[in-house]
């Protein structure tokens, strides 16, 4: 498969908005910490990379992603976080989109700088999930499909993505060893990732043999149940230089909706809304997919990365498993995907996750992401998907 | 005397389940067939629907086996689920039943059931299920 690089460099898109600072708590198993307490460790971060902003009096809007009040028995997250992010009485709202609420929140962050209504905003992402045992996330989990005809039939989480996976299998002869191959890519990744929840290679064996979870997908098909919270503050592009010297575009910020329920959709294989998403995502960056250099990808089950490649058009419909396996997404290749790890090895804490995409993003684009750093990424893609894709959100950045 | 329409609601749907009928909404104004029934058509706005009864049988578009169940399913694991394209082109999830897994495959025909045990606390819903015709 031959993947052909356009001119990214000259992608002459507006900017909407600029990330002029970003931070991310250690994802993990974190014991004893509360939500909001990774949420804090997150800003400091982003407070620390940006000495010349006044939080208080610069950042005049908070927009939060938080999933599940279950875990901590807490709602009300938004003002919560603006007041242990130090910036009451700032105007703070929740959003909440499944796995998506943060992606979902860096898109509304991002219109209302790029509306003229703020000069500069905080968002951001919490979930904290490993106090609860397996049975109580799972049950969380499935609240983000439809209760009265899936979870009520005893359909998981896992079991939405494998009637995608097995859909897949059958229409396109995907196989498990390609989705197994996404799992070794994504935790080699992570071993590179000193803020992964798992940094530790996997072989191809292992990910293979390992538990079944709901046929075809196994143990290491699935993403982590993680602890973690993620930050950026975003500016007005005409003032981002103010307080950075790299500064990051958002070039194209895209959003849509599907059905609840996955059996009410047209097709099993591909997500319409992750496809609509990265159309608008696309035209508003005026970029195409030859454009990206690299891309963070929702990977909650590794059959979701494969059908990834296909929605955003890094590959052709159904081509998706030739393109793992032919590394053509591994660090060195000529799309990297998930260079953090992914939701697989740096984990899924889910409010986190979008904006927790959009930090790695930052980090490949300003040079500052160490032993997985891509050299020379100029334009960056991330692609954040709430449920089994009832919503979907595609961001574009492009370094400044 | 007339009777009054059931409301076009899920609660009704599994009222039907219960009296082993399996029912959808068809709106009045433009003929589109809504399973789930809802009161409000998506296509063109009208609330005017009627109850129509679905043939039983379909084909199975995709499947998986659930080993990790949640806490109500974990006695039955595992399990298979599928999608089932009914013959009106309406699709519904549900579970499997008496058949081994080794003889599920894509593309199968399977007829649709109905359970009588009905649960406690809310929600009251009887299940449907599939079986080989
Ligand atoms: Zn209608």
């Amino acid at each position: 498969m031959s993947w052909r690089k356009g001119g990214s460099t000259s992608l002459s898109s507006k900017p909407l908005a600029t990330i002029i600072s970003a931070g991310l708590s250690k994802f993990g198993r974190r014991e004893g910490v509360y939500g909001r307490e990774l949420f804090a460790e997150a800003v400091k971060e982003a407070y620390d990379r940006c000495p010349n902003l006044d939080p208080r009096r610069d950042i005049k809007a908070l927009f939060v992603g938080h999933m599940g009040e279950s875990y901590e028995h807490q709602g009300h997250t938004g003002p919560t976080l603006a007041d242990w992010a130090g910036l009451l009485p700032v105007q703070a709202t929740r959003v909440e989109n499944a796995c998506a609420s943060s992606g979902v929140a860096l898109r509304w962050a991002t219109l209302a700088i790029s509306s003229g209504a703020y000069d500069a905003v905080m968002v951001g992402g919490v979930e904290k999930m490993t106090h609860r045992t397996t049975p109580e996330v799972t049950e969380y989990l499935a609240m983000a499909a439809d209760y009265p005809f899936e979870q009520w039939h005893g359909i998981t989480f896992p079991g939405l993505y494998a009637l995608m996976a097995t859909a897949h299998m059958h229409h396109y002869g995907t196989t498990e060893e390609q989705m197994a191959r996404v799992a070794v890519k994504n935790h080699h990744n992570g071993a590179l990732n000193p803020k992964a929840h798992m940094q530790k290679e996997v072989t191809l064996e292992k990910a293979m043999t390992s538990r079944v979870i709901a046929w075809p997908l196994k143990l290491y098909d699935c993403s982590l149940i993680t602890d973690g919270a993620s930050c950026l503050i975003l500016a007005k592009p005409e003032i981002a230089g103010k307080f950075t010297d790299t500064p990051v575009h958002v070039i194209g910020a895209g959003q849509a909706s599907d059905a609840i329920g996955l059996y009410e959709r047209e097709s099993c294989t591909t997500l319409k809304a992750a496809q609509l998403a990265g159309r608008d995502a696309y035209k508003m960056a005026k970029a195409k997919p030859q454009d990206i250099d690299i891309a963070e990808t929702h990977d909650c089950f590794t059959i979701a990365e494969i059908i990834a490649y296909e929605d955003l058009g890094f590959c052709s419909p159904g081509d998706g498993g030739r393109m793992i396996e032919e590394g053509t997404t591994e660090i060195g290749g000529s799309i990297p995907v998930n260079t953090s790890g992914g939701l697989k090895a740096k984990g899924h804490p889910v409010g986190a996750t979008g904006v927790g995409q959009a930090y790695e993003m930052y980090l490949q684009l300003t040079e500052q992401a160490g032993r997985r750093q891509v050299e020379g990424a100029t334009v960056g893609l991330t692609h954040n998907v709430g449920g089994s894709g009832a919503t979907a959100t595609v961001h574009i950045f492009r370094r400044a | 005397m007339m009777t009054e329409t059931p409301p076009f609601t899920i609660e009704q749907f599994y009222k039907f389940v219960s009296e082993k009928k399996l029912m959808a909404a068809e709106c009045v104004e433009c003929g589109t067939m809504h399973l789930p029934p809802r009161p409000l058509c998506n296509g063109c706005f009208s609330s005017h629907m009627k109850w129509v009864e679905l043939k039983s049988g379909g084909k199975l578009l995709t499947y998986t086996v659930i080993h990790i169940a949640p806490k109500r399913f974990e006695s039955l694991a595992p399990y298979p689920v599928g999608i089932v394209e009914l013959e009106d082109g309406l699709k519904l999830p549900g579970i499997i039943r008496d058949i081994e897994h080794e003889k599920i495959s894509v593309g199968m025909r399977l007829e649709v059931g109905f359970e009588t045990v009905e649960s406690s606390g809310w929600p009251v819903w009887p299940r449907y299920f599939f079986k080989a015709p």
